[in-house]
């Protein structure tokens, strides 16, 4: 079987918080829910660290899709990370499309630490949607172009 | 979920801690991945994006504070009580700051508690005296906390020393200036208007200090400037001082305990912004229609009228007595969407009060719940009902009218079904416990959050319920939600408990997976100062070894950042590093998936 065959399998960043969609996804796997393989965790303290050249950086390195997961509305760890996070999201989603970056590639959700299955189907459903959109080859291009 | 586990594992083989991370190949990859060809390169890429991060991991070692050991406990209730009591038992220092003339709170004013029906003043003013000998705990009354600046382990606390017009020290409290002073026509505060007091007084016996303070809006001699001044005169000790000024006096404290309590809901027309009133209960308009701290100063033994049960208007022994529950309590449309806990126990004790005191007079009771948990309670709202016989009535009062030196309370029993009209001659209302007056602008000093009824907030509901997220500030009492003496005795308790913890380190240990700023980097914008959920962040000042201003620069207070990293995301020329997720860090990762 050739490689254009078989079924294009998509590369997915996730930058969670510490404390709430970490110990989710971390909860996910004590109960054995099955997800997708697709998905790479990159855990931070907080998603209020989280600045937008670092889902550009993920598209960079050839990511398909990205997920920003933190805490609840008013049930961040630090008060109000999130609330930083949703803003700065806000406010740089124009200008990301401006500059042609594809919105439908980018994901927020807010996973506790209780929504083990809230992280699996989640994950699931990003992955399908990035499975239909198949691969970003728009930013390769882009990145081509600028090279 | 194992990292510490490990972390410690590394320590304790001698290694530092702060180098060993987790690749999550197990919860987050082999539990939930079937296909065992993808989820092996996914685990080949998780441990390589972790090699990536590990290699730039810092060995760090834990932050140390040095730490005051010594506490600051705002307001003198039985809560503020207990906690100094503990801290100081345990043999640490205390500063309690009491903002009326004498600790004891709302507590002392009490006629007796349930379930026993101890009376509240036998237990208590013991406890005030221990407070008031106690070596290690300095006293503050009539004073209150105008500011509060440093953080965990060392804060600069500013008190005003209300003027007093006594000198405290100077003064041994015979009594002879009250006894002398003619005027005597003062509402007593610590009676809720139903006595009088005099223009100098002490707010009842046993006040802790026996110290008198003069109220300047009474005194002859305060409001003209001259005349009078008998006080002075018999003062053989010569401790009147008409000349007092407020004074402002610091102290330093490496914890703060707040304990400030509650007061009632407002009944009468008068409202706060979103808040309706009572006015058709006739509260403020006559005057037999009293709140529950009013009746207990009524039916106290060491109340205005000796523990005789008279009533307000004319003195007369009420023969029927209503009282209605959930006034401002659970009621979304006039009064608060919270119910205040106490009010179902104590109005069942009101009503086997008054029967203990009239025994063939009538005691009804408007409720829309009966909630009773505790230890002993249910027993007691029984025994109020059937051995005491006091009238349960499930259902509203509407309206109160006077009519005939008679009030007429209209209300509904909905379990009968039958509108009911009863003749009172006094009616007491349980009114909602609300934050007491101030406990926003104090949180706001103290970085402490509070809710949308002004109660503070625990920093976990459940596991941290005496801590806030402010470090080293702690709460207890009513001031963090309506709650019942022992309730906010054994919060005291918890909040000194965990004071102790931090004095007996002896300094601060703090995580050191912190920020840290770049200052040579740093243009002093102070974005970073004002997204910083801790206010730990700092604007500070490069000088050189003449004093000579070199720049402005932010800088992180170790003993206050939390690690969060929201200063990394706002900085417009990344100064801000977060050890342990440093940038360099994050974005190997990202890079290792290329």
């Amino acid at each position: 079987m050739s490689m254009a065959d078989q079924p294009f399998e998509p590369k997915i960043v996730a930058f969670v918080c510490n404390w709430c969609t970490y110990l989710g996804a971390d909860l996910a796997g004590t109960n054995r829910l099955e997800y997708p393989a697709n998905v790479r965790i990159i855990r931070l303290p907080c998603t209020g660290w989280i600045d937008f050249n670092l889902i550009i950086k993920a598209f960079e390195t050839g990511a398909d899709a990205v997920l920003v997961s933190g805490c609840h509305p008013g049930d961040c760890h630090y008060t109000a990370g999130n609330y930083h996070a949703r803003r700065r999201w806000m406010f740089f989603r124009p200008l990301l499309d401006t500059l042609g970056i594809d919105l439908n590639r980018i994901h927020f959700a807010w996973i506790s630490a209780a929504e083990g299955r809230k992280f699996q189907q989640t994950v699931t459903e990003i992955t399908e949607a990035t499975r239909r959109l198949g691969p970003y080859m728009n930013y390769r291009k882009i990145v081509e172009a600028s090279a | 979920m194992h990292l510490k586990t490990f972390r410690r594992a590394a320590r304790d083989a001698g290694l530092n801690p702060y180098l060993v991370e987790m690749a999550n190949i197990r919860e987050q990859c082999s539990w939930v991945h079937h296909d065992r060809e993808a989820a092996t390169a996914k685990a080949i890429e998780v441990i390589r994006m972790t090699v990536e991060k590990v290699r730039r991991n810092h060995a760090l070692e834990p932050i140390k504070v040095p730490l005051t050991p010594r506490a600051l406990v705002i307001g003198g209730g039985v809560a503020g009580i207990q906690a100094a009591l503990d801290i100081a038992d345990a043999g640490h220092e205390v500063v309690l700051v009491e903002r009326e003339p004498s600790i004891g709170g709302k507590m002392a004013g009490l006629s007796e508690t349930f379930p026993t029906l101890d009376c509240s003043q036998c237990i208590l003013t013991p406890r005030m005296v221990e407070v008031g000998q106690h070596p290690r705990i300095k006293l503050y009354t009539w004073s209150e906390v105008e500011d509060v600046q440093g953080f965990v382990g060392n804060f600069r606390v500013t008190i005003r020393r209300k003027a007093r017009y006594v000198d405290i020290d100077k003064c041994t409290g015979c009594g002879e200036c009250w006894t002398i002073c003619p005027s005597k026509k003062n509402l007593s505060e610590f009676d809720y208007g139903m006595g009088m007091r005099k223009a100098i007084y002490i707010p009842f016996p046993q006040a802790v200090p026996a110290r008198p303070v003069i109220d300047k809006d009474d005194c002859p001699r305060l409001k003209r400037g001259k005349g009078c001044g008998l006080c002075e005169k018999k003062c053989a000790a010569g401790a009147i001082r008409f000349d007092d000024e407020d004074r402002l006096v610091e102290e330093q404290a490496g914890a703060v305990i707040v304990a400030t309590g509650y007061k009632l809901y407002n009944i009468g027309r008068d409202q706060e912004a979103g808040l309706a009133g009572y006015g058709e209960y006739g509260y403020g308009q006559y005057k037999d229609v009293i709140d529950s701290l009013q009746f207990e100063r009524l039916v106290s033994a060491s109340g205005p009228t000796g523990g005789e049960l008279k009533r307000p208007s004319d003195g007369a022994t009420p023969r029927t007595v209503v009282f209605v529950s959930c006034v401002g309590s659970r009621d979304n449309a006039k009064g608060l969407a919270y119910c205040s806990k106490i009010c179902c126990m104590y109005t069942a004790k009101h009503a086997m009060l008054y029967r203990h005191k009239v025994h063939d007079g009538e005691a009804h009771v408007f409720y829309m719940d009966i909630r009773a948990g505790g230890k002993n309670y249910d027993e007691f709202v029984r025994r109020a009902i059937e051995q005491d016989g006091a009238q349960y009535h499930r259902g509203r009062v509407s309206k109160i009218t006077g009519e005939g030196g008679k009030l007429v309370v209209r209300g509904a029993d909905t379990l009968a079904g039958v509108a009911m009209t009863i003749e009172a001659d006094l009616v007491v209302l349980a009114a909602a416990m609300r934050p007491a007056d101030g406990v926003r602008r104090l949180a706001q000093m103290l970085n402490v959050g509070y809710d949308e009824n002004g109660f503070l907030s625990e920093s976990h509901p459940k596991l941290r319920p005496v801590e806030t997220n402010a470090a080293g500030v702690f709460v207890c009492g009513a001031c963090q939600a309506p709650k019942d003496i022992p309730e906010a005795v054994a919060q005291a308790s918890a909040a000194a408990g965990k004071v102790q913890v931090m004095f007996n380190q002896g300094e601060l240990t703090r995580e050191p997976e912190i920020a840290r700023i770049d200052e040579t980097n740093c243009a002093a914008c102070f974005t970073c100062v004002r997204v910083c959920p801790y206010t730990a962040i700092e604007r500070a000042e490069v000088r050189s070894p003449k004093g000579t201003l070199i720049k402005r620069t932010a800088r992180v207070n170790p003993g206050l950042c939390m690690g969060c990293g929201t200063c990394v995301a706002v900085c417009p020329c990344k100064c801000p590093e977060l050890e342990g997720f440093t940038e360099d860090q994050i974005y190997s990762m990202v890079m290792s998936l290329a």
